[in-house]
């Protein structure tokens, strides 16, 4: 009955140019133990013309990889045109689909999805419903903490997925701060959020790292670590991990992880060598521990 | 945007006011609201602030009093119940359907199921915490639950909001007219609790009280939220209140309110724009706010949309003393804030 406990790669939150999507995804299929792999944009229609023409080629290489592939919905949808682009999504066929809105979850009502990290999950009313529109694998927004998680996986009868490691998608908004941080109208944006590949570091007036910001989204300044946590949260009936793309060696964090589930490695040893991966992140754990989400809790503290 | 003699009849817009106390229920209703919001003293509700809100004897009471003088009572009960701990809200819904409340505003899925489910005669609204952006959204909660009213989001233009009208009749809309502006998408924002530990989906509180300090330095005054700085006050300048998206900082070596100014929303000036968009009711913000404020703004908007109705010119109206900073926009509404 045990479940190897799987790890999947988030889609890529930022705005980040098509060639360079394509060598990040190829590194992927060809180098990293991820299970499963999800494309498409979630944060801003406005990017997606660029990155259409590249997604086939992304998919294709990443299913001859064999891993599973899925594609991402965007999480706020208000125009008519983004709701044709849901609406293309939705009919996908032979391949699965991430509602990150409610939507698009009612758009593939009756067929298997993922319900995304952007739909709020909290309870096991919810849980229930979304399972009984087809979700076949849910993944729970950030701020949840381990209590609440381990009741949730209890009750699912599909596979529930943690958010562990990478900037964490706090809040999305119809003003994009990336130009507003530049005076410029989100109409006449230049796509400006490209210039941050990792997100726009925002800090306090006291110069304390606080937030960072991907045009339309807020994200936490920290990033997210759970590498002391998985082994707890797997035990609790987690089954899968979802770690966030970033500009690190990602196939390499990945294997960490995978290290640690397989009990291959010690966390400690483990946090050190995620630290060397990524020598500029400040990492945090505070929510899967009820506390703020920016602090980092030491297990044994 | 067609032009009012070119539109069908216009169907006069309810103003929804809020109330945190009893009192303020019925000052709102006296100053000619159709119909008042209130929550229950616990976390069921987005506006959980110490000294707020309504026991079920009060609620009681005030449905009474609402209803002798033509008006409706709307309960919120608009945060995400905790798994494993649902009997709190379970409750609330049981005891908005027992009072007799007009309709509940609901936000969380499995909790509009329960409703829906155990309440099949309670008028559902949905809470502007869920989010509906989309007529797909809007119709998921209609085809499935019966949904009546939604509440939008504070993200669409007036534009927006006409076609997702023309698209979901009958389900009527509820739109924020003035108060406190979300710049987020409301109901999927976790800023409070990645600094706080507490957020409006869990909790009912956004930047709460408990986690605010002002420090006096030889400057000014800081103001802090969960230990971070939320901005800098000179000596001869008001401290406003930390509320985390409306602070200064500082982004590509520059500080700036970088979300948004501390400022309210106020969209007196584009009420017929809101009427022609086929709204059906307009919301004002602020369950924590005094008798005062509440009177205020529910006389301005009354004879705002009474003016509107009867085709004369807007009351020319200032509510500047009653405004965040003495600032105001119309926010979303209009493009350019994007």
């Amino acid at each position: 009955m045990t479940q190897v406990t799987k790890l999947t790669l988030g889609p890529v939150l930022f705005n980040w140019k098509p060639e360079r999507l394509k060598d990040f995804y190829f590194r992927i299929a060809d180098e990293s133990v991820f299970d499963t792999v999800h494309v498409g944009e979630v944060v801003c229609s406005k990017r997606t013309p660029f990155l259409e023409p590249v997604w086939p080629e992304i998919v294709e290489r990443l299913t001859a990889a064999g891993k599973e592939v899925v594609l991402s919905s965007l999480a706020l949808i208000m125009s008519d045109r983004e709701l044709e682009q849901a609406r293309g999504l939705a009919a996908s066929d032979g391949v699965l689909v991430e509602a990150n809105d409610i939507s698009v979850a009612a758009m593939m009502a009756g067929r298997p999805f993922v319900a995304g990290p952007l739909l709020n999950i909290y309870n096991e009313g919810t849980l229930a419903t979304l399972e009984a529109m087809g979700a076949m694998r849910i993944c729970l927004p950030a701020e949840l903490a381990a209590g609440p998680i381990a009741a949730l996986a209890a009750a699912a009868a599909t596979d529930i997925e943690v958010q562990a490691f990478g900037r964490l998608p706090l809040a999305i908004s119809a003003r994009c701060y990336a130009a507003r941080a530049r005076n410029l109208a989100k109409d006449g944006c230049q796509y400006v959020c490209a210039d941050d590949p990792d997100g726009m570091a925002v800090e306090t007036l006291d110069e304390v790292p606080f937030l960072a910001v991907n045009g339309t989204q807020t994200m936490s300044y920290h990033t997210m670590d759970l590498l002391a946590e998985v082994g707890g949260l797997a035990a609790a009936g987690v089954g899968r991990f979802r770690l966030w793309p970033h500009s690190v060696d990602m196939a390499q964090v990945a294997a960490l992880f995978r290290a640690v589930l397989d009990n291959r490695v010690e966390v400690a040893e483990a946090e050190t060598r995620l630290a060397d991966l990524c020598p500029d992140a400040e990492f945090a754990n505070g929510y899967i521990h009820g506390r703020p989400g920016h602090l980092f809790i030491e297990e044994n503290a | 945007m067609m032009a009012a003699a070119a539109a069908p009849a216009l169907a006069r817009p309810e103003l929804v006011c809020p109330a945190g106390t009893p009192a303020a229920l019925r000052s709102a209703v006296d100053a000619g609201a159709d119909c008042v919001y209130v929550g229950f003293r616990d976390e069921t509700n987005a506006r959980n602030f110490p000294g707020l809100n309504f026991s079920r004897k009060e609620l009681g009471e005030g449905i009474v009093y609402a209803h002798e003088r033509g008006a409706k009572v709307l309960v919120a009960v608009n945060t995400f119940p905790r798994a494993g701990q649902p009997e709190l809200w379970h409750q609330a819904v049981d005891d908005v359907a027992r009072l007799r409340a007009d309709a509940i505003i609901l936000a969380d899925i499995g909790l509009i199921d329960y409703a829906a489910r155990t309440h099949p005669e309670l008028r559902l609204h949905l809470s502007v915490q869920a989010a509906a952006s989309n007529p797909e959204a809007i119709r998921f909660y209609a085809d499935r639950y019966g949904i009546r009213r939604v509440v939008l989001p504070r993200v669409l233009t007036v534009q927006e909001i006409a076609a997702i009208n023309s698209r979901i009749s009958p389900v009527e809309t509820e739109v924020f007219v003035f108060g406190g502006l979300c710049v987020m998408a409301e109901g999927r924002c976790a800023l409070s609790s990645y600094v706080t530990g507490q957020s409006p989906n869990m909790n009912g509180v956004c930047s709460p009280a408990g986690a605010v300090r002002y420090t006096e330095t030889s400057q000014g005054v800081t103001s802090e939220l969960g230990g971070f700085t939320i901005n800098q006050f000179a000596a001869n300048e008001p401290a406003g209140y930390p509320t985390l998206c409306k602070g200064r900082f500082i982004a590509r070596d520059k500080a700036s309110y970088l979300f948004e100014e501390p400022t309210s929303l106020n969209t007196l000036t584009i009420l017929p724009d809101l009427i022609r968009a086929g709204v059906t009711a307009f919301k004002i913000e602020g369950r924590q706010r005094g008798r005062a404020y509440v009177a205020a703004v529910v006389q301005a908007f009354r004879a705002g949309i009474d003016a509107v109705m009867a085709g004369r010119p807007l009351p020319d109206i200032d509510l500047d003393r009653i405004t965040e900073g003495g600032k105001q926009t119309t926010g979303a509404y209009e493009k350019a804030w994007r």
